[in-house]
This record gives structure tokens, C-alpha cells and sequence, in this order.
């Protein structure tokens, strides 16, 4: 069985972010950059059923700039057995939206008929949470999303889903996309001599316009700005002055 | 302009808090017809017609859609298209899950946790964990959107409008339903609670999280958790605050035993009050905290609770 992983070059997660003075953006410039965390829990995943021996191949795909190459040889790193990039542009700024994304991913579904997608739920800078869920729309595939557990069956994957009242246990039929959540497992960071390795296994290098894709953007961004600010208040100095401040001053108890 | 707005149903029953929140986030967008989709829905749809701002319901009751599974869901909601302008739903983890599928099979772009809509086409959100908010002009036809609901007080109750069915399509089959793992709790539902006490790695253990319960049942309130509490296995998954578990916006919401990091703050940082309670007076948690107590919860919680009870 053969899985495809595609993994998003995104500021990494402890990175404070800044805006760029002009408002016209986050600022990315020599910001610290890793793979998308949600990302790296797919490329467990799809590496954890591949030593299992569900899985026979892993193909890491990222779409972006020519720097997901190092993302790339990160999700090669921690066992994925082949990468393609597919670059869309130079500017570290330019994010492609997920139906660009998925539109791209669907055309490498048609050549690479992997029997299962394994994505990250959402990405950690445009929190759009929507890849995975457009691509098995365009191509009429079964999904499930917020993955916590993921058990491949007889022509099916089992998945039990993070929902909002609890958990969710549903079948869906391979071929299907799968999007990983926080508590699917906890990536391993790749040895030295895997790094190494990675050098070495197959990165093959695509750029959008091969596509033949109609990707314009379909929404446009006019101002990214700081969200309402937030003082630090006071401190109490006991659990009498805090139910105090709490019945008098605020009166929400 | 018109908007179609998907019901939150859980179980069959109307969410109400998050539906009504949905509907008074788009009521200047045009009339608002609401979809009621489920087995056994009808009482659920009596209560959508009943929110203020409503003017029509459709009811779509089938086995097929009991579970809110993203397959027979989204393609209720293709064939219902019509011609609304608007697709919108509350943004619980039922409607991320199946809105993004919809946009892709209409070629339009989804536009997920929407704070506030600035025209008919474009709307604020939040990026990077809430740490910027970007405002997005949708060129698209129809839109779809998703309604982060603690951003929106819930519309007041209305006259009834009126409810009809609309037909359900063949099960496209792709998909079935096992079980729900449900946490039953008496308590009020996490985002619209008037009062979330939640605890952090700091509570220690699932048995001490007994004490984070036991403050917030004396107040009435709901519970939650930080990411390191839900991995823990102190807490249940459906109890976790933030970027990527629930966004709360409560009078009051207390942090027990919680650092506060950015991804913690997201989802809670536009609450009226926030209290926190953490032995470490560096923790990042005071920075955004009207009231701060460097203390041990250990000690702080149980004197808090006799407190109030
Ligand atoms: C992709 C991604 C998504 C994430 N999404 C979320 C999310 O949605 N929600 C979320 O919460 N986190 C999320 N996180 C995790 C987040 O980065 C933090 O790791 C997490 O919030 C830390 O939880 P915590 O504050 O409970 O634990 P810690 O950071 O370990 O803090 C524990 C605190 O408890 C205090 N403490 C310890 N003992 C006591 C005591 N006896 N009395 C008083 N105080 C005490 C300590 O001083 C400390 O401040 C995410 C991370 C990533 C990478």
C-alpha cells in the first residue's frame, strides 16, 4: 500500500511572529522555519504503518518555495521513501491557498495512485484547517479528519476522530485522506546517520506551471493586523483578595 | 443576497449557543434560511425556526446524516444549493469537517473561523494562534464560511418561521459511522459557559484534576484543559483550550497550573476576566491575566472552592 504525506514549510511554532510594517503581512524574513507540526505527526504515521509492514511506500510532497526542499528531506529523514517538490514561487510571503494546494495534490493522486493521504489537520500559520478536507472533495474520496487513532482494515481505515463532544470512531474506504491530530502519536526527531540517509533517497522537483492548473487565488489579503491588545492586571495576594476583586470589582462571581 | 446557515445538531438537538451565534454573525448578509440536518431532527428544527433573524428552515431527516458524517453531508448541501450567496456554519469540529469538502466541490475557497464580516465578501480571521488577524476579500461567487462563535453574541429568540423538508440524496457510501465516545458531564458546555476553570500540567495527575472539577462545579462553570493536560491523560481531548481545541470568550475564565503559551492563549485570551493561578510568577500566563495569584494550586484551589461553595 502506498501512502502520499504532504508537509507545509510554515514559522516555526515557537517563533514569536511580527508583522511587517506595512501591514500587508506577517514578517517571515530570517524567521526560524520547520515542517508544519500537524505535518510531522502524518509523516509519523505514515512511517509508523510502513514498519508495521501496512505500508509499502511513503511519497512526501510539499508545494512552496524552493526551501521546502529542507522539509522535505526532514518527512525523507524520518522514513518517508521519496519526495516531490513542487515550487510555486520564490517569496517566502506568498501562501498558497488549500484549494490551490489540494487542486495540485489532486493531479499527483492521478499519477501516484497512493491508496491513502495522511495530512496534517491544519496549518499553524493561515489555521485555514481545510487541505485534507478539499482534496477528498475534488476527488470524491471518503475523509477523516482530526485523526487520534488510525487502524488500516481490509480495504478500509478505521479512524477515531477528535470531535467536540469527545471522540468519534467511523470506516472509511481506501482510497481515502486521512488528517492527523495532535494525539495521533508523537514524531520522532530523525538520527543523524537517518539525516544522512536522506541525502541520498530520490527528490524529484516540479514547479507549478506544469500543472496546467487554473491556481489564481481566490481570496486576496488586505491587511494582516495585531489582534486587540491585552494589559497585564494585577496580582492578589491571596485567595480572599482574589474572591474579593472577583464579587466586587469585576462581578462575574 | 441569501445565506444558508447549517444547524449545529447534536444527537439530533439543536445546538442552539453555536447555531444562534452563526446566525447573528451573518443576519446583515441577507435572509437567513437554516438548514436542519439529521435522524429524528424535528424538534431540532422547531428550535432553529425559532432564532431571531430566521426566515425559513429546512428539515433533512435521514439515517444517512445522523452522525454529521462529511460525505452525505456535504453533498445534502450541493444539492440544496439553490441560490444562496452564503454558505455558513458555527465552527465546531461537525462543520470544519465538512464545509472545506463543500467549497472544494463547488471550486470555491473555503474562509475558516471568521471573527467578524466586514461586507458580503470580506471577512476578519485569525492566523498564527490568533497573533494576527487578517482581513480576506473573497472573489469567489458564493462563499463558504465557517463562524468562530466566540466572537458573536447567540440572536435572541424570534417568531417561528416557517420549516420545510427538502430530500435526501443516496448515502454516497464512502464513509460509516462506528461509535461516539461522549464525555457526559451535567456541566454547562465549554463555549458558552459563563464561567471555564481550567487546569494545566501543573494539576499533576487525572485524580487531582478533581480539584479543578470541584472549583468549577462550586461556580457553576464549565472545565478545561491545556494541550499538556489533555496528553497527559489528566483530561479529556474534548476539553482542550486553544489554537487547535476550542475557542472560549467567557465573563470569566480561570487558568490553574497553566504557563500560557501562545497556543494555550488563543483560545482564550478574548474572555472578559482572566485569572490565573500558578506558582511560577515569570509564567507567561500573568501577562494576559487581570487578576494573577502566585501561589500553590494545591493550596489556592481547595481554599477557592470552600470559597464558593
Ligand atoms: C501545533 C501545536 C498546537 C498546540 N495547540 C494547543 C492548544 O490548542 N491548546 C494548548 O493548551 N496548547 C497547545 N499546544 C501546546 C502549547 O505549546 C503548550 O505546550 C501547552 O499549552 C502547555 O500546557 P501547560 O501550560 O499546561 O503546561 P506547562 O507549559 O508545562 O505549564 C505548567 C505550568 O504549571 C505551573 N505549575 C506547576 N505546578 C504548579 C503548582 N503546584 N501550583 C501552581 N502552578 C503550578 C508551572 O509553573 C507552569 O507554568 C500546541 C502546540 C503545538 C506545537
Amino acid at each position: 500500500m502506498k501512502v502520499l504525506v504532504p508537509v507545509k514549510r510554515v514559522a516555526d511554532y515557537n517563533v514569536k511572529i511580527r508583522l511587517k510594517a506595512d501591514g500587508s503581512s506577517v514578517d517571515l524574513a530570517n524567521v526560524k522555519m520547520s515542517m508544519n507540526p500537524f505535518d510531522e505527526i502524518a509523516v509519523e504515521e505514515a512511517v509508523r504503518l510502513k514498519e508495521k509492514g501496512t505500508v509499502s511506500e511513503i511519497v512526501a510532497v510539499s508545494i512552496g518555495v524552493p526551501q521546502a526542499q529542507e522539509t522535505l528531506r526532514t518527512a525523507l529523514a524520518m522514513g518517508a521513501d521519496r519526495a516531490i517538490l513542487v515550487t510555486a514561487g520564490t517569496d517566502v510571503h506568498q501562501d498558497m491557498e488549500p484549494l490551490g494546494v489540494a487542486k495540485i495534490l489532486a493531479a499527483l493522486v492521478e499519477s501516484e495512485r497512493p491508496d491513502l493521504v495522511i495530512a496534517g489537520k491544519q496549518a499553524i500559520d493561515n489555521d485555514m484547517n481545510a487541505t485534507g478536507q478539499m482534496l477528498a472533495g475534488l476527488l470524491g474520496w471518503g475523509q477523516a479528519t482530526f485523526a487520534s487513532n488510525l487502524e488500516i482494515g481490509d480495504g478500509q481505515a478505521v479512524v477515531t476522530r477528535e470531535v467536540d463532544g469527545g471522540l468519534q470512531t467511523v470506516s472509511v474506504k481506501l482510497p481515502a485522506v486521512v488528517t492527523a491530530d495532535l494525539r495521533l502519536n508523537e514524531p520522532r526527531y530523525a538520527s543523524l546517520p537517518n539525516i544522512m540517509k536522506a541525502k541520498k533517497k530520490p527528490l524529484e522537483e516540479k514547479s507549478v506551471s506544469d500543472f496546467g492548473l487554473d491556481l489564481s487565488p481566490r481570496l486576496s489579503v488586505s491587511k494582516v493586523a495585531e489582534p486587540a491588545g491585552r494589559q497585564a492586571g494585577i496580582k492578589v495576594a491571596s485567595v480572599e483578595e482574589l474572591i474579593e476583586k472577583l464579587k466586587t470589582e469585576a462581578g462575574v462571581i | 443576497m441569501s445565506v444558508l446557515l447549517i444547524a449545529e445538531v447534536t444527537e439530533g438537538a439543536l445546538a442552539r449557543d453555536a447555531t444562534a451565534k452563526a446566525v447573528s454573525a451573518v443576519l446583515d448578509l441577507g435572509a437567513v434560511t437554516v438548514l436542519v440536518a439529521g435522524a429524528g431532527v424535528d424538534a431540532a428544527a422547531a428550535d432553529a425556526a425559532k432564532i431571531a433573524g430566521v426566515t425559513k428552515v429546512l428539515v433533512a431527516d435521514d439515517p444517512s446524516l445522523a452522525h454529521g458524517l462529511a460525505e452525505p453531508m456535504a453533498a445534502l448541501i450541493r444539492d440544496v444549493a439553490g441560490d444562496y450567496t452564503h454558505f455558513v456554519a458555527p465552527g465546531t469540529a461537525d462543520a470544519k469537517n465538512v464545509l472545506p469538502r463543500l467549497a472544494a466541490m463547488l471550486d470555491v475557497m473555503v474562509i475558516s473561523d471568521v471573527m467578524a464580516v466586514l461586507a458580503a465578501d470580506t471577512f476578519a480571521r485569525p492566523v498564527y494562534a490568533g497573533n494576527a488577524v487578517q482581513t480576506v476579500t473573497s472573489s469567489d461567487a458564493v462563499k463558504v464560511l465557517t463562524v468562530r462563535t466566540a466572537s458573536f453574541q447567540p440572536a435572541a429568540d424570534g417568531d417561528a418561521a416557517p420549516i420545510e423538508t427538502v430530500s435526501v440524496g443516496a448515502d454516497p457510501g464512502l464513509s460509516a459511522w462506528i461509535e461516539d465516545r461522549v464525555t457526559e458531564s451535567d456541566r454547562p458546555t465549554l463555549t458558552s459557559a459563563k464561567i471555564v476553570v481550567s487546569g494545566g500540567r501543573g494539576v499533576g495527575s487525572e485524580e487531582n484534576f478533581a480539584l479543578i472539577a470541584a472549583l468549577a462545579d462550586a461556580l457553576g462553570a464549565a472545565v478545561g484543559a491545556s494541550r499538556a493536560a489533555v496528553d497527559s491523560g489528566f483530561a479529556p481531548n474534548d476539553w482542550q483550550v486553544g489554537q487547535t481545541g476550542k475557542v472560549v470568550a467567557p465573563e470569566l475564565y480561570i487558568a490553574i497550573g497553566i504557563s500560557g503559551a501562545i497556543q494555550h492563549l488563543a483560545g482564550m485570551k478574548d474572555s472578559k476576566v482572566i485569572v490565573a493561578i500558578n506558582k511560577d510568577e515569570e509564567a507567561p500566563i500573568f501577562d494576559v491575566a487581570d487578576y494573577g495569584l502566585v501561589a500553590d494550586l494545591f493550596d489556592a484551589v481547595p481554599r477557592f472552592t470552600d470559597a464558593a461553595s
